[in-house]
């Protein structure tokens, strides 16, 4: 089509072209409303949560424990050191397995072999918790004979694993082969390799693999419900039923009190604001120890 | 995801080499080996050994998960083999377990979270990689992606005293005054219902959905756009002829992996969908689904079978978010593979 016809169809416009521009500006407006629908809720939740669980929080609600039926008070002061328990045995367990898995995979597993682990590790990532929770409940329940915070640790450390395999693997991969060379060149063992070269160059990917993985299962019940189970009282005893901060809101959201309903928006509030700041407070320091001198 | 705190190869690199006085050992292996107190031979397979068995653990997880489930579930296999998901009655204290109403409320819960959630997380989706400014681009990815950082729990605690009564005030009334005539939306507007579930979920799979769209959007190559433009196609012709038709399988891929997540997510569903083992056409009806029978009734099983029969149910999520998983990330692959995107999430 010679320049001179084209460019006066562009200016006198058919109707069907209108058709076609009316229909573009209707999808453009479409799509800026799917992004205003789905961005209410999350500021609806955010807005809920700060003004339902600012009003709530209070010293008690920090220090003290649960309160019976009735009585005006009390907290979740052992729901939360219990959470931390928990999480902590979870990062115990599940923390080296991980990362050594990694390790494995980035290393010794560009072969059949790593790919069947890397499938293993991808499906384990789509396992439901609550489905985790039955197997944490009949491998650690079944045989200590009551819940205990070590199912519910090893709950967590069973869905904290793979996400922390491939990304170990992946922050793995991006060192550059030639690090590696240098420092086999200079006679250094392979394994000193990759612990003290690979590594350590790949340090900050690793715990922001870490801290995701720990972010994920803060906040989960549902493998809770079976093994941790809840506790009305203090408990630092891995063998014992223990008290999580997601259990209790749970357990307060779906009770008739009005009382509770109020602790449980604390409770939300608390939770939120830890797994921020706790992912937060570690990429600011890795970011910062580790590379600072750049 | 790890973009802001990608390691920064070149910059620690020198620290280990220096330490170890490169000049000194000069090209000595031998005392490169004493300086590091271990014949390298040794220590290499130790350590090539506890990483293989730090795989293997991964593998032994699943293989775990696979024989408890299977072998704890067996009395309920013995004493209903496959009409255990054809029976509708939930009897422990006459020991008749049907798993048939969980089945259908899980689906339907399911299947209603990725009608509303599709077309939202599609849109959202080509805005932020075709038409939202670059500026924008950032914090809209944050902001939805931070949807998928709320612990179900909190998403739960939401919809009973936000969502509820918003539902049972205004919007179910409205339905069923507009569409009751269809069956789907009759009966007593109480918001606890399937229909409340449906919307929590869709809420919670947009960002899953959205992101790995947002991803095989990407990795459209950029002259298949600029083809469609210079053929005088709009912007929106562009994008559906050009883009979307080209991401299809790995959008595709995203709503399986969507679907996977609404499948097995308990918590959020389990405090709004009602808890009742009912078959009920009507979306306003209560229902229950697999995950919320587990999460209410697991520690509580009176018995051997009631317990199996609750593990089969286990079994059965489990083996169907496999399927689904795994058929998501082959489709996801089947797009992105080959490209340098190095984000598979």
């Amino acid at each position: 089509m010679p320049e001179r016809e084209k460019s006066s169809a562009l200016h006198t416009v058919p109707p069907i072209a209108l058709r076609r521009r009316i229909t573009d500006h209707v999808m453009t407006g479409v799509a800026v409303l799917t992004v205003i629908l789905v961005l209410v809720p999350l500021f609806a939740i955010f807005a809920y949560l700060v003004y339902r669980g600012l009003g709530s929080i209070n010293w008690a609600f920090l220090t003290q424990t649960p309160k019976p039926v009735g009585e005006a008070g009390g907290g979740m002061a052992n729901a939360i050191v219990g959470s931390a328990f928990i999480l902590g045995l979870a990062s115990v367990l599940g923390v080296p397995l991980g990362v050594g898995a990694g390790i494995y995979l980035a290393e010794f597993g560009r072969n059949r072999f790593g790919d069947v682990i890397r499938f293993t590790a991808d499906v384990l990532n789509g396992v439901p918790s609550i489905v985790i929770g039955i197997v944490a409940y009949s491998i650690v329940v079944l045989y200590q004979k009551h819940f205990s915070a070590l199912a519910g640790g090893v709950a967590l450390a069973i869905m904290m694993i793979p996400t922390i395999t491939r990304t170990t693997e992946e922050m793995l991969l991006l060192v550059p082969q030639a690090l590696r060379e240098a420092a086999y060149g200079l006679g250094i063992p392979r394994w000193r390799t990759t612990l003290s070269i690979t590594l350590r160059t790949a340090t900050s990917g690793v715990i922001t693999g870490i801290m995701l993985a720990f972010a994920r299962v803060a906040g989960e019940t549902a493998p809770l419900l079976f093994t941790a189970f809840g506790n009305q009282f203090w408990n630092l005893r891995a063998d014992q039923p223990t008290a999580a901060l997601p259990l209790q809101i749970f357990s307060y959201a779906i009770s008739p009190y009005d009382e509770w309903h109020r602790q449980a928006w604390a409770g939300a509030l608390v939770l939120i604001v830890l797994i921020v700041t706790a992912v937060a407070a570690v990429r600011y320091v890795v970011r910062r120890g580790t590379f600072g001198a750049a | 995801m790890a973009n802001a705190a990608r390691p920064r190869p070149d910059m620690p690199a020198p620290q280990p080499v220096e330490s170890t006085k490169v000049n000194d050992v000069s090209s000595d292996g031998k005392r490169a080996a004493r300086l590091f107190g271990v014949s390298s031979e040794a220590g290499d397979q130790v350590f090539k050994f506890a990483m293989l068995l730090c795989g293997l653990a991964v593998l032994a997880t699943l293989g775990l998960i696979v024989y408890e489930l299977v072998l704890r579930s067996g009395p309920s296999w013995h004493a209903f083999g496959f009409k255990f998901f054809a029976a509708r009655d939930w009897d422990p204290v006459n020991e008749k377990f049907g798993a048939l109403p969980f089945v259908y409320g899980t689906l339907v819960s399911s299947l209603l979270a990725l009608i509303i959630a599709v077309p939202l997380s599609i849109g959202v989706a080509v805005f932020t990689t075709e038409m939202c400014p670059p500026l924008l681009r950032g914090p809209l990815s944050f902001f939805v992606e931070l949807l998928a950082a709320i612990p179900s729990v909190v998403y739960g605690l939401w919809a009973i005293f936000v969502m509820v009564p918003i539902l049972s005030n205004y919007v179910e009334p409205f339905l069923s005054r507009t569409l009751g005539w269809t069956g789907f939306f009759v009966g007593p507007p109480y918001g606890i219902s399937m229909l409340a579930a449906g919307i929590i979920l869709a809420i919670m799979i947009v960002p899953i959905i959205s992101s790995i769209a947002r991803e095989v959007l990407m990795v459209v190559p950029q002259h298949q756009r600029e083809a469609a433009l210079a053929l005088g196609a709009t912007r929106w012709e562009m994008i559906r002829v050009g883009v979307l038709r080209n991401a299809r399988a790995g959008i595709m891929g995203g709503i399986i992996l969507g679907l996977g997540r609404a499948l097995g997510e308990t918590m959020a569903v389990t405090m709004v969908i009602g808890n009742r083992p009912e078959i009920a056409k009507s979306l306003f009806a209560p229902g229950y689904t697999m995950a919320s029978v587990l999460a209410n009734e697991f520690s509580e099983a009176t018995g051997d079978l009631n317990l199996a029969a609750l593990i089969e149910i286990g079994l059965a999520l489990f083996l169907v978010t496999i399927v689904v998983n795994a058929l998501a990330r082959f489709l996801v692959w089947t797009v992105t593979r080959g490209q340098p995107s190095r984000s598979n999430a």
